[in-house]
Formats: structure tokens, sequence, C-alpha cells
């Protein structure tokens, strides 16, 4: 049930758009109107949810510490684990972008016999550093598809990816490691038994959409032959605002754009959002500096002291005759 | 909003780059690559038909290209025979070339809009080395 439905809502979404292009003709819709709907919602929902977080309450300085803090000169400060100023911050949270450092640091606790004990666990890491890199140099590629004339960084980006010149149209180093990623990354959630049990619906149904969008995508380039030339022109006129649409471009496409267009308004209100929440998580963007600078949480609302000093002053001869002693003889 | 500034220097730098496409194509009229016929050898074709029909051309000649390839270099033929039953001598210079003399204005005006990097040059050159003549 957890894997069935998104499986069937994945499955009904390519359907849907292969038959309302291949039968119902509905081109206008999956190559028009749904792509700038999704791309609105995506960037809509992207903003509101920064800004959501950007006003929660911040009350305690948080930053998780994996190393030395910055202490007396003659102890070897980890800059990088523990940073104490903003600029450490960043170069953490770049790291931690760019290579999942944090992940890196996973762990497999097991229980053997009466005792427990902790090994390292990569896998996650690498498949998931291996999948986030794939969709970064696919999405780059892509771009060959919106800017004319094409960049010479996009079509080096191309080159590179399929310098094996394995069969024609050549072949995409990042076509087979974002699927061999994302196979891992779905096996594992139905394979370990502890991560099924946590698997929900919200986890399948991403992943398997990633998988539909590469899947078809893969199947556009070798099987359904698209005509790149009305792809280009396609997407060039949805870029510059001026949509032009081909009728004869083949009902794969519209299914590929649909999917991706699904992915895209589903991302800024899913799991997905972490690209945008890591860069806002308080335990990676804050320097690690409370003994330098006081944290003072700025939602601190005025609060309403009655000193020592007021207290004294209000009940000195009360307190002269019981005999209690008084710091300043009024 | 507490640190606004960067709250928003983050939206700003999420926008720019999400919008990069349209940025990038503002008010620019996207221009149709020209596939010229134009040669010497096309005008004088009573039928303009190239080796198999146009929409299978379109679609697989890449893939034709490939398997010429492979069976001269390595199987040693040197006839293709197409869907209609016509031989054709599999060469990329002295087939393809000799009609389509126009690489510039045929073969690499769609290749460089659509961003495909294609290798056949980096052996084959395209520009002189045709028995035809069709280009200088």
């Amino acid at each position: 049930m957890k894997i069935g439905l998104p499986l069937l809502a994945v499955v009904a979404l390519a359907a849907l758009a292969w038959l309302g292009c291949e039968y119902l003709r509905l081109q206008v819709l999956f190559g028009v109107v749904l792509p700038y709907l999704a791309l609105l919602l995506f960037l809509v929902g992207f903003v509101y949810r920064v800004v959501l977080w950007g006003r929660s309450a911040v009350p305690f300085n948080i930053t998780t510490t994996c190393g030395q803090q910055k202490s007396l000169p003659w102890v070897k400060h980890d800059r990088l684990e523990n940073p104490s100023s903003t600029t450490g911050a960043i170069g953490r949270m770049i790291l931690e972008v760019l290579l999942f450092r944090s992940l890196f640091r996973n762990l497999r606790t097991e229980k053997r016999g009466a005792r427990i004990s902790f090994g390292s666990a990569k896998w996650l890491w690498l498949g998931g550093l291996v999948f986030h890199w794939s969709l970064l140099v696919v999405l780059l590629r892509h771009l060959r598809l919106f800017l004319e004339p094409v960049p010479v960084v996009i079509s080096g980006i191309g080159a590179v990816d399929g310098m094996f010149q394995i069969g024609v149209p050549v072949l995409f180093l990042t076509d087979i490691t974002i699927l061999a990623a994302l196979a891992f990354l779905f096996a594992r959630r139905v394979l370990a038994p502890r991560i099924r049990y946590l698997s929900l619906p919200a986890d399948y149904f991403p992943l398997l959409l990633l998988l539909g969008v590469v899947i078809s995508g893969i199947l556009m380039r070798y099987a359904f032959k698209v005509d790149m030339l009305q792809v280009k022109e396609m997407m060039l006129g949805l870029a510059s605002l001026h949509p032009q649409l081909s009728m004869s471009a083949g009902s794969a496409l519209y299914v590929h754009i649909f999917l991706v267009s699904v992915l895209f308004a589903y991302f800024p209100w899913s799991k997905l959002m972490h690209a945008g929440g890591i860069f806002l998580s308080p335990t990676r963007n804050m320097p690690n500096n409370s003994r330098q600078v006081r944290h003072i949480n700025p939602w601190n609302y005025p609060v309403q002291v009655h000193s020592y000093v007021e207290y004294e002053d209000e009940y000195r001869e009360k307190m002269r005759k019981v005999g209690l002693p008084l710091d300043k003889e009024g | 909003m507490h640190k606004g500034t960067r709250i928003i220097a983050f939206i700003a730098v999420f926008l720019i780059i999400a919008t990069m496409p349209f940025l990038a194509n503002h008010g620019q009229a996207s221009a149709d690559p020209e596939v010229s016929l134009d040669t010497p050898a096309v005008n004088e074709m009573p039928v303009k038909q190239c080796i198999e029909p146009l929409q299978d051309m379109r679609s697989e000649h890449m893939q034709i290209l490939d398997s010429w390839r492979d069976r001269v270099v390595r199987e040693g033929q040197t006839t293709y025979v197409n869907s209609v039953g016509q031989p054709y001598e599999m060469s990329l210079d002295e087939t393809c070339l000799s009609c389509h003399s126009n690489r510039e204005q045929f073969c690499d005006s769609c290749h460089s809009y659509s961003g495909v990097d294609v290798y056949c040059w980096s052996c084959h050159d395209g520009a002189s080395n045709n028995s035809n003549g069709g280009v200088e």
C-alpha cells in the first residue's frame, strides 16, 4: 500500500499525459499551461517556505559541533567541524551541500549479544551523492535546449558526460549513474526491513516520480525518438514566453514534460524542499561562537523585572523592623 | 524577520538561478535554424529523395551512419541496400556529402542549434574530402 499508491500515481500521471496527447490532442495543456503553472507553483512555494522558515524563532545558538571548539591558542581548533566565525560556517555549509559531510558520518548501530556496536555506513552517502551530482549534470545538460546559442560550458559538460562515445545517440554516463543511484535508493527502502517500516508514501512518491522522469527521458532519446529541432523550438518558445507548440513532436516528450512539471509543482510542498532547507538549518548555518557573542533571542519580548534594589527600596522599613540585613541603610 | 537581509538575498539568488532560462531569453525571438538543401547535386535530382524516407532519416540518420561505420571498418562490407532495394555505397564522404556538400548549412545548422556534439568530423574532413567537388 505504501509503495502501491505512489507507484500507481506515477504510472497514472504518465498514462494521463500519454493519452491526453496521443488521443485528445491536449498538447496545449501538457506542453504550455501545466509547465508554466508548475513553475509558478515551484517558485511561489519555494519562496513561501523560505520566508516561513526565515520568520521562525531561533531562540538559541544550537550549532551541531563535531570537533574542538575555538579555545586557548595552543588547543587546535577544528575550523570546519566547529566553526567560530561566519566564514567558517559558510565553509562548512558549502562542503555539506557539495559533499554531504554529515551523512558521511552516518553510522550503523547493531546489537551483538549484549553489546551495542557501531559501524560505518557509507552506502546511503554514496548513493545520495551520486544521485544529486548526476541530477545536477543532467539539469545543466538540459540547458542546451533553453539557450541559443548553446554556451560552450554546457556543450562541454555534454561532451565530457558522453566521452566514451558509446552508441548513437551517445550514451551519457549520468543517465546510467542517476538510474543506478535511484534504483539503489529505492531498493534500500524496499529491502532493508527497518527502512521499509519507516518509509511512507511521501518517501516513495518522489523516488518513483524521479525514476519516471529519468526513464521517460532515456526512452525519448533511444526508443521513441523525438525530433530535437522541434523540442528546442518548443523550449525556446517557453523560455521566451512566446510558446510555440509542435503537435508532431511525439507523446513521449509530453510524458517527460508532464512528469517534470509534476516534480516541480510537488517540490516545495514535500521533503524535496530540503534543497532550500539545508541552507536554513540553524544547526548548520550558525557559527558556534556562544562563548564570544551572546546570542539574544530576537523574539524576546520586553519582560517587566523587579530588581533587588527596587525590592529593598519597597520593603526597607519592614525588613529593618524584623532585623533582615540591608544592602543600603536608607 | 530575523536576518531578513540574508533571507531576501537567498531568495533573490534562488529566483535568478531558477528563472535563468527566462532571463537569458528575455525579449529574444527564437530563430529557427535554416536547413539548406540548396546544393548542385540536390538541385539536379528529379525527385528529391534521400536514401531512406525523410522521417526515418530525421530520426535514424545517426544510427545508419554508426552501423555503416561498423560494417565498413569492422566487417569490410561496402554496399548498403535501402528499404526499397536500391544499393548505395556506405560512405559518409562519397554518399552523404556528395549530395549534402554544404556541411555548415546542412549538418551543422541543426547540430549546433540543438547542442549535439557529433564526432564525425574528428576523422572525416567534411569540408574538402568530397569527390563530387560540391564544396571548394
